[in-house]
């Protein structure tokens, strides 16, 4: 295996407001290697894109705080870094993509003064050599003729471009970790696939490790190497992508594979798990499934089930493995 | 700012002639050539600052008193003269020079006090919204006992102590009034600052001030330009009303709304001294109106008609 370029260790992310604290993310850990394609999936709400916040260290303080845990960059722990040395960070080393190409983009600048931005403040470079990176970065992501579109402003665009266009941000500087928070969720499916084949190019092209986030599964086979199921915050399943779909040990997963639409079986109605996902602000003592869970046995309403390896890399959080 | 509608062609002027043209841009085009007459008239009144003071537009200083000639009529009106266009005032000088020599005091006090309370509003609302939080809410309640605070007791209040002149008004003006623009800012800052341009912008690391310039500031720009042409008009009637009430510019240096003060006594034998200097502050007010509506209505997406 590359070199492991993130490290996370028993994160935890909490927002204070008037309700009480939310435990958004409660003690996730996982590993991103250099060059992977990592797929974080889950449910609306679980905290697949708050997790992705708090690697940038982005969330809206003080009512979202990171309240433990480490999140190790390239050897050093990123949470005990200062703001000026934080933003450092952000675009050079860590960069994001958000899901909505269409708001993504400031509307009064041309895309080549967008995707300049970013150049000139991480790379120390003259002037006409940042026209250079910023048509590099484009022709990156792929889009054509990039000497002319450099002046077009967003409006001018269609969302797959404009998707293309934020790519070409956030890998100006060529980060070694991108997070790419549900970018292709706003596209239609044809230009969906377009854009993760061009993930998967330049993943090949920078060795850049990715995070994925998502909620499609199709989306997790065509380009994840590994995946971690998220749940109410929680890691609940960490695997290669060949194993998840194989053999899900998890009853979330189980039923998160179940109830994705398959065209080789006729049902004639879509599998779905029964009930809601817990209140973060009342979470149940035991495992966070329980309540939901078909296979639930006593233990599990009063404790939560620790986190094993059950094989090289597959890691479950579930008292049925145990 | 949701979708922005990508037409390069001017489409809302297709198909239309020119005067249709002209006839759906009133809204700009009058309000401009008012500002620009008035702007000019202001400026060559005389040419004393380029060391020429018997040359300009006013055909008499603004002090020339002439006794016999005391609340002449305009030169249409019975008992007038062509000496006299618009007339005389009580002490016999003339209402058109005063107006002309009006215009420079009413407009360069509320352009003066505009640029002072624009700037100082934006800077704040920006800081304040964006910033949210301590700063914020610090911020947001001295608006608040700026909005609260009656504008004239004040204004009185700073004239007395400091002596009426040039810049003791656009002190005046300038200290409460900065108030509307940081509460309008600050709403538009809050909703960019939710956006998802400005959160690409934290990921990749600009700094909090680039991100205030860059991509908040310029996104406010129509709001405050309609703020501003609408500020326009009621800077001219707030330094009407305290050269009214007297303690605005110190006589003989004509205001309008000294003007108006002084003709209050005589409107009923002359109601000239008055009504003049009164049309070009309502001209002028309206014009900022009409200017601050013309520009909502074009960079307003919802309004804007395609």
């Amino acid at each position: 295996m590359s070199k492991i370029i993130l490290e996370v260790e028993d994160l935890r992310t909490s927002f204070f407001t008037h309700a009480g604290e939310f435990k958004a993310i409660d003690g996730v850990s996982f590993t991103v290697h250099e060059g992977e394609i990592f797929g974080l999936v889950g449910e609306s709400a679980c905290g697949k894109t708050v997790t992705g916040l708090s690697l940038l260290r982005l969330l809206q303080e003080p009512v979202g705080q990171v309240v433990g845990g480490k999140i190790i960059l390239n050897g050093r722990d990123i949470l005990e870094l200062s703001k000026k040395e934080m933003r450092e960070v952000r675009g050079k080393e860590i960069s994001m993509i958000l899901q909505d190409p269409m708001t993504s983009l400031n509307p009064v600048y041309t895309v080549g003064n967008q995707i300049s931005e970013s150049v000139k403040l991480h790379q120390h470079v003259s002037d006409d050599k940042v026209e250079d990176e910023v048509i590099s970065a484009l022709r990156l992501l792929r889009i054509p003729a990039p000497e002319q579109r450099i002046r077009d402003y967003p409006f001018q665009m269609s969302g797959g471009m404009r998707q293309r266009v934020v790519g070409s941000i956030a890998m100006s500087c060529r980060p070694h970790l991108l997070i790419a928070d549900e970018p292709t969720t706003a596209l239609d499916a044809t230009i969906q696939m377009q854009y993760l084949a061009l993930f998967k190019d330049i993943q090949k092209q920078t060795n850049v490790g990715i995070i994925f986030i998502t909620h499609d599964f199709g989306v997790v086979a065509n380009i994840c190497q590994r995946v971690a199921v998220m749940y109410a915050g929680k890691i609940v399943e960490t695997a290669s992508t060949s194993t998840i779909f194989k053999a899900p040990r998890h009853p979330y997963t189980h039923a998160l594979i179940n109830s994705v639409p398959r065209l080789d079986r006729k049902d004639d109605r879509l599998y779905s798990i029964e009930g809601q996902p817990p209140s973060l602000l009342n979470l149940p003592p035991g495992c966070r499934f329980a309540p939901r869970c078909p296979d639930v046995q006593e233990i599990c309403q009063k404790e939560q089930p620790p986190e094993v390896e059950i094989s090289e890399g597959h890691t479950v959080s579930c008292w049925k493995v145990k | 700012m949701a979708t922005i509608i990508g037409i390069k062609t001017k489409r809302e002027f297709r198909g239309l002639t020119r005067w249709g043209r002209i006839f759906r841009n009133l809204g700009m085009i009058l309000p401009v050539i008012v500002f620009v007459v008035l702007i000019f008239t202001a400026i060559f009144a005389d040419l004393g600052w380029i060391g020429l003071p018997d040359v300009g537009l006013a055909p008499y200083p603004y002090d020339e008193t002439s006794l016999p000639d005391r609340r002449m009529p305009p030169a249409w009106v019975e008992g007038g003269s062509t000496k006299h266009l618009l007339g005389t005032d009580t002490l016999g000088r003339d209402i058109l020079s005063r107006a002309i020599y009006g215009a420079r005091v009413s407009l360069s006090v509320s352009l003066l006090a505009i640029a002072i309370t624009a700037s100082v509003g934006t800077v704040l609302g920006i800081i304040s919204g964006y910033a949210g939080g301590r700063t914020d809410a610090f911020i947001m309640r001295i608006t608040d006992i700026a909005m609260s605070f009656p504008p004239l007791l004040l204004a009185i209040l700073i004239a007395v102590s400091l002596g009426p002149g040039f810049f003791t008004v656009i002190f005046a003006l300038s200290v409460l009034g900065w108030a509307g623009y940081a509460r309008i800012i600050r709403g538009e800052t809050l909703r960019l600052r939710n956006s998802d341009f400005v959160a690409q912008a934290q990921i990749i690391g600009t700094p909090s001030w680039r991100i205030m310039l860059r991509h908040i500031f310029p996104n406010i720009l129509n709001v405050l330009l309609i703020g501003i042409t609408l500020a326009v008009g009621a800077m001219i009637l707030a330094e009407a009303m305290m050269s009214y009430l007297g303690i605005g510019i110190p006589p003989p240096m004509p205001s309008w709304g000294s003007m108006v003060a002084d003709g209050r006594n005589d409107l009923d034998r002359a109601w000239w001294i008055s009504t003049f200097p009164g049309i070009l502050i309502g001209l002028v007010v309206l014009s900022g109106n009409f200017l601050g509506d013309w520009i909502r209505d074009k960079t307003d997406p919802r309004l804007r008609q395609l």
